[in-house]
């Protein structure tokens, strides 16, 4: 069962139509470009080519080069380029080209864009908004499959997000894109062309008919902070984002679980309301994300639950991750959590007694 | 077999250490006068010499001659005169409030006032620097005020950043001056962003990108030269070449026998001119005709400033341990402040007895408002304890509400 939670209604009447999380996202910055003329959009391949991912495909054509171009191969360079902009009072939305080549735009991002308005006690700000492909699931290797959204959460000044969906994407992004603070937008690319459960053996799926692929055309945001229940539940809440959502909701199906997904969409700003009418509704608690476990946000959100529904819990918490190993090729679907993984995972939380 | 000899790393050496004598003999400078002042849209490629030589304009007499001194007024010098001995004053008092305790931290300039001072006179309001920590001329030469410094110094109550950023860390938006970060390079590509957004909205507005020798090295450089290179934006690229990088000689940073730090532009197909550094009238003509060559869409231009850090790194070196004692006084190319009031006694609109009378109203005005600055309390006295929990994001997440108020609790008790 899916709920839609959305933030700002579409107004009665607007247009809706299917769409991918690519023609989402895409869509996102063409409105915010229409709207806002300090909105320019820039990085590798971004410009003529459209993206390599086509997120940004006839942006060139329709807003010029001087609004939509490439950019040297250089990642510190593009945020370090975007937070100078953003001094000007341009709001740059900048791509990285995947999730695994932000680390030299890691300086720029963590000392400069996170603390600029603090340090400036808001003489200066950086409306930045930082776009990447992150996640595994497509035989991406060791370089194009991390998930490093936890070395962004533990940044003060830093926003955290992550669509899982084209709905969610494009109202996520114009909200990012408006936001005044700096956000780090990570796109799950596995999810791009399709909804992913997990199971690679079976055909790829489309976003063609998904109720979530319905998107409505023109400005809407989904507010940042604000977590989605993708499945209801009462047996057991699972907190998750991005790919792990579907795999969460398959696991549960074919296990015959009544579990609740929560999605969580914005990871700081976390949505602690959301989790915690969940988890002390349920009592039993996975914590699920693509990205190794240690110290990996699952950390932070096992702590946060047992903090804030210690006396509702009724068996430990549990957390399903990608193992503590860097992504590897051959043995994708050993390292990507599965859903028999997930599965059994749920079995023993619900199954647990103490 | 061949014959190979075990190879060997080599590690540079500066050409003294504390105990020999200074050696400045690897420095060729050319007579004042010397270099031509091309024309602003000028190709790189036709002055590449510019970057190898040293562009002056104060001959040892003291006077201002080539083609680099015609544009000068009498005004823009006096005015620099009195920002440069401001700036010098300012770092002795602040060197001395940190000696008594007052403040945790100081950066001082000495010889190197011409440069910010001599800069920041040729750019007009709206221009944008990303200073260093080591141009706090630019501040003064447009006479921001010294109470604000002196709050920031002290992080107290009346601290335009509320206590928040370490001593010398300003910024002034007002005044075009970005934000100071601890983060070494990364100003300099930042600035080549801000001159691109100018460019991209179609104003005239120039950006002024900062960094000392020792951080050239850094990787932000380089993305500044490329993005420099590849968008053409109003940016001008200082390099403020000091010497020295805290204990590091400028060899670590590249620095050679043979080669300059402006001659890197030139692989980026960029304008480089290296300069006097203690030469206020040659840094303020060099300047302006980079800013001109900005604003009227040229592109940038790249400066290296040929000077010598007369002070400790920071009031937490001590530079005689790795250089000796007498090697700012054998320095070639002198003390900027003096020559400029030589320069300006022989054309005849300065005398002894005015520069030391400003001297003393100068110490006496500085240590005036150093004394009310303390009033409002010194080492972080009078900032608010929960204080550091705004400005983190536009409006606090429910996160930081809670720890804010965890914060006050501990602080009402």
């Amino acid at each position: 069962m899916t709920k839609l939670d959305i933030g700002e209604l579409p107004e009665a009447g607007r247009a809706i139509s299917d769409m991918s999380m690519i023609e989402a996202i895409r869509d996102a910055m063409d409105v915010c470009m229409g709207r806002d003329e300090n909105v320019v959009v820039f990085g590798e391949d971004v410009g003529y080519f459209g993206g390599v991912f086509r997120c940004t495909a006839d942006l060139q054509e329709k807003y010029s080069s001087q609004r939509v171009f490439d950019s040297p191969i250089n990642e510190s360079g593009i945020v370090g380029v975007g937070v100078g902009m953003a001094a000007y009072g341009l709001r740059p939305c900048v791509e990285v080209q995947f999730a695994d080549y932000i680390y030299p735009a890691y300086d720029q991002i963590v000392s400069e864009a996170a603390r600029l308005r603090s340090r400036s006690a808001g003489d200066f700000t950086a409306p930045i908004t930082i776009r990447t492909p992150c996640g595994g699931g497509i035989f991406g290797g060791q370089t194009h499959s991390q998930s490093p959204e936890s070395l962004f959460t533990h940044v003060a000044g830093l926003k955290t997000l992550m669509p899982s969906n084209p709905y969610d994407a494009k109202g996520m992004l114009i909200a990012a894109i408006e936001d005044n603070d700096p956000v780090v937008f990570f796109e799950p690319k596995r999810l791009y062309n399709g909804p992913f459960d997990g199971h690679h053996d079976r055909p790829a799926q489309s976003w063609k008919g998904h109720p979530l692929g319905a998107v409505p055309e023109g400005h809407y945001t989904v507010p940042l902070g604000k977590a989605r229940i993708a499945r209801e539940g009462a047996a057991v809440s699972v907190i998750t984002y991005g790919t792990m959502v579907y795999v969460a909701t398959q696991a549960a199906e074919e296990m015959g679980i009544d579990a609740e997904v929560i999605d969580l969409r914005s990871l700081n700003p976390l949505d602690m309301d959301t989790i915690r009418d969940s988890v002390q509704k349920t009592g039993r608690c996975l914590v699920l994300h693509e990205a190794t476990l240690t110290s990996g946000f699952g950390a932070e959100l096992s702590a946060k639950i047992q903090e804030h529904c210690f006396y509702h819990l009724e068996v430990p918490i549990k957390r399903v991750a990608g193992w503590d190993t860097p992504y590897p090729h051959a043995q994708e679907w050993h390292y990507f959590p599965s859903p028999k993984r997930v599965g059994l995972a749920l079995q023993s939380l619900v199954e647990e007694t103490v | 077999m061949p014959d190979y000899q075990p190879l060997r790393l080599r590690v540079p050496e500066p050409t003294s250490r504390p105990g020999d004598q200074p050696d400045f003999s690897a420095f060729h400078f050319p007579v004042a006068g010397s270099v031509s002042k091309p024309p602003i849209d000028v190709d790189f490629n036709d002055i590449i010499e510019h970057a190898m030589t040293t562009i002056r304009v104060l001959n040892k007499d003291g006077e201002a001659v080539g083609p680099w001194a015609d544009s000068i007024s009498d005004d823009i010098l006096l005015k620099g005169l009195r920002a440069m001995l401001t700036t010098r004053v300012f770092d002795e008092r602040m060197m001395a409030l940190q000696r008594q305790g007052k403040t945790s931290f100081y950066m001082k300039c000495t010889g190197e006032e011409a440069i910010a001072v001599g800069h920041q006179l040729a750019l007009q309001q709206g221009d944008m620097n990303f200073p260093t920590y080591r141009q706090q001329g630019l501040l003064i030469a447009q006479d921001y005020p010294l109470e604000n410094m002196i709050n920031q110094i002290l992080s107290n109550a009346h601290d335009p950043l509320k206590g928040r950023q370490l001593p010398i860390m300003y910024s002034a938006k007002d005044h075009g001056f970005f934000s100071i970060s601890g983060n070494l390079g990364t100003q300099y590509i930042q600035a080549v962003g801000w001159a691109m957004a100018s460019a991209i909205k179609g104003d005239t507005r120039v950006a002024s990108a900062w960094i000392g020798d020792g951080a050239t090295a850094s990787n932000d450089f380089h993305a500044a030269l490329v993005n420099a290179s590849v968008y053409r934006p109003p940016v001008i690229l200082n390099i403020v070449n000091n010497q020295w990088a805290i204990s590091t000689f400028s060899g670590f940073a590249g620095e050679g026998r043979d080669t300059t730090f402006a001659e890197r532009a030139h692989g980026y197909s960029i304008a480089a001119l290296r300069v006097d550094g203690n030469d206020f009238p040659a840094v303020y003509a060099v300047s302006k005709w980079a800013a001109e060559r900005a604003r009227r869409g040229y592109g940038p231009t790249l400066i290296e400033w040929v000077t010598y850090r007369v002070a400790p790194h920071s009031t937490a070196d001590d530079p005689s341990r790795y250089r000796p004692k007498e090697e700012s006084d054998a320095w070639p190319m002198g003390d900027p402040v003096l020559r400029l009031k030589n320069h300006l006694i022989q054309r005849g609109i300065w005398s002894e007895q005015q520069h030391q009378d400003l001297e003393g109203e100068l110490t006496q005005h500085i240590r005036d408002i150093a004394k009310t600055c303390t009033e409002h309390g010194i080492l972080g006295e009078g900032s608010k304890a929960c204080d550091m929990f705004e400005d983190v994001y536009e409006t606090m997440p429910a996160h930081l509400v809670a720890q804010k108020q965890e914060c006050e609790a501990l602080n009402n008790d």
